[in-house]
């Protein structure tokens, strides 16, 4: 019996943070937010703008992460599915023919570059100082669950925002025709 | 005191995960040999035969020829990137197989439970797939870049444009069986897939959706960068690509993610379009009762890897103009139109 006891034990203490669900919830919300954050300075802070974009790459998917922990997994594949499977890849290509050498030299934060540095401070203190007064802080979250997520998401979308949605389609269109017009040769 | 049915659980997934990347890394020794013997045999040779009766320990030779094999980095490489794109190329092929469904639920002898032959269920499964799917572009990508050499840039440089340009086919393709399936899921788009039309067709969404499929295939042979599509590693023009200055595990690990993309790919059209692991329906009761579904769904795998070797031999390159033409100009409004039709039809 004893021996059955220290078994279980053991096993517990393995997986005790699987049966707290909200400390591993916070643990994981954490662990997100820190790469998160540390990724996106390092977007800014690295030299070599491939390691800046690979920097931005990481942040993407941490924040994919935290979609996930706030019962949107829609959103968490279509921010990996579009950022990083395609937009991030768009970045990279372009960066990858640059002259890296060149561009190696010339640094986004030291040198003399305070202002950016004192600018950045005063955003973060409206952040803070805007949501230590806001209600957004008490706002309890309904406990979704994981499942029918994407037909609520779809049902939103082509009922209650109608309207938005057609007008953000609308302008994606014309963005894309202004692309096509602006990256043609011109025909003499 | 934790509960005794969530441990096993936890055990379970863990099992399951271990056992599907063991099969996972395990079945590039089978497919290099299968490869190159359907390749001698489509040339009227017999391909690899010294080692082993009819040469089956020809991979083993060759793995172990690569682990002892110097890992050289160049000289002028980003080093730090060089060591890291063939691991980033190497997860995502493996991650894919989180949420693909093998077959129905069995019951194991023993202890007596029902366990599902997947991993994870996911309500966005296809969608989940995709994405991830898309990731091992940046090891191709990285790799070529950080080698710091012209080949293996212009590989990584024409590997980003080309399987860019070829997921928004691939993706538009696959809308129109979600469309069917009416869900994200691959386990219910398998599910709606049962059963027979008229008593005789198998209820799979190929005669549903052959366009569909016919872009699908296009589109996921060019994502696996494999001939007529296999432009990032042009050994006429590029001498090997992108993979150009690797050696040794490192080059082994590339060619690994290659084959899991040839599989995964094979996986997804059984799935979406060949009813996943359900069986045809003309196959008598007492045959389906004695087959375990799991065989359907690795024979259908099989043949659609047999197909993609037999096309390596069969079909020349395409230019890399001709390429983007398809993928732009044909795939991407046929993908289209197919998803129009798709919706008037179910109206």
């Amino acid at each position: 019996m004893v021996v059955e006891d220290k078994f279980y034990n053991l096993i517990f203490a393995i997986f005790i943070l699987q049966f707290r669900e909200h400390d591993m919830e916070k643990l994981f919300f954490l662990t997100f937010a820190a790469i998160a954050v540390i990724s996106a300075l390092a977007v800014v802070s690295v030299r070599n703008p491939v390691h800046s974009a690979i920097a931005l790459i990481v942040c993407l998917f941490q924040v994919a992460a935290v979609f996930i922990l706030l019962r949107s997994p829609f959103l968490a594949a279509v921010q990996v599915f579009i950022y990083v499977g395609a937009v991030m890849v768009l970045f990279l290509f372009v960066i990858m023919m640059l002259d890296i050498k060149r561009a190696v030299i010339t640094s986004f934060l030291p040198s003399g570059r305070f202002w950016i540095i004192a600018l950045l401070l005063l955003l973060i203190g409206e952040i803070v100082f805007t949501l230590a007064d806001s209600k957004l802080v008490d706002i309890q979250m309904a406990q979704a669950s994981l499942d029918g997520t994407v037909m609520e998401i779809g049902k939103a979308m082509f009922s209650t925002y109608l309207l938005p949605f057609e007008i953000v389609s609308v302008i994606l269109l014309v963005a894309l025709m202004a692309a096509i017009v602006m990256g043609r040769k011109e025909i003499k | 005191m934790p509960d005794v049915n969530t441990l096993i659980e936890v055990a379970l997934i863990i099992v399951k995960v271990v056992i599907v990347s063991m099969i996972l890394f395990s079945l590039p020794l089978p497919l290099t040999w299968l490869e190159r013997k359907i390749a001698g045999h489509i040339q009227l040779r017999l391909g690899p035969f010294r080692v082993g009766p009819h040469g089956v320990l020809q991979p083993l030779a060759d793995m172990i020829k690569l682990m002892f094999k110097e890992d050289i980095t160049p000289y002028k490489a980003d080093k730090w990137l060089f060591r890291l794109s063939p691991i980033v190329a190497m997860v995502p092929a493996f991650a894919v197989y989180a949420t693909i469904p093998f077959g129905n639920t069995v019951t194991v002898p023993f202890i007596n439970k029902e366990i599902s032959l997947h991993i994870a269920d996911m309500n966005v499964g296809i969608l989940y797939v995709l994405a991830i799917g898309g990731i091992t572009v940046y090891g191709i990508m990285l790799g070529g870049w950080a080698s710091n050499s012209k080949y293996a840039l212009l590989g990584g440089i024409r590997a980003s444009a080309q399987m860019v340009s070829y997921e928004i086919a691939l993706t538009f393709s696959c809308v129109g069986v979600v469309m069917i399936a009416n869900s994200l899921s691959l386990v219910d788009i398998v599910h709606t897939q049962k059963g027979a039309i008229l008593g005789i067709l198998p209820n799979w969404n190929i005669f549903y959706q052959p366009l569909g499929f016919i872009i699908f295939l296009i589109a996921a042979l060019a994502e696996t960068n494999r001939i007529p599509f296999d432009l990032p590693e042009d050994e006429g023009t590029l001498a090997a690509g992108y993979h150009v200055e690797y050696s040794g595990m490192r080059f082994a690990f590339f060619m690994l993610t290659e084959y899991l993309a040839m599989v995964t790919v094979s996986v997804l059209s059984v799935i979406l379009f060949f009813g996943g692991w359900n069986s045809p329906p003309l196959v008598p009761e007492t045959l389906n009762n004695l087959i375990p579904p799991i065989f359907w769904f690795i024979g259908k795998v099989a043949v659609f890897i047999y197909f993609f070797m037999w096309l390596r031999f069969t079909l020349p390159r395409y230019r890399y103009d001709q390429l983007m033409t398809i993928g732009w100009k044909i795939l991407l409004p046929l993908s289209l139109l197919n998803i129009l039709i798709t919706g008037l039809l179910l109206i």
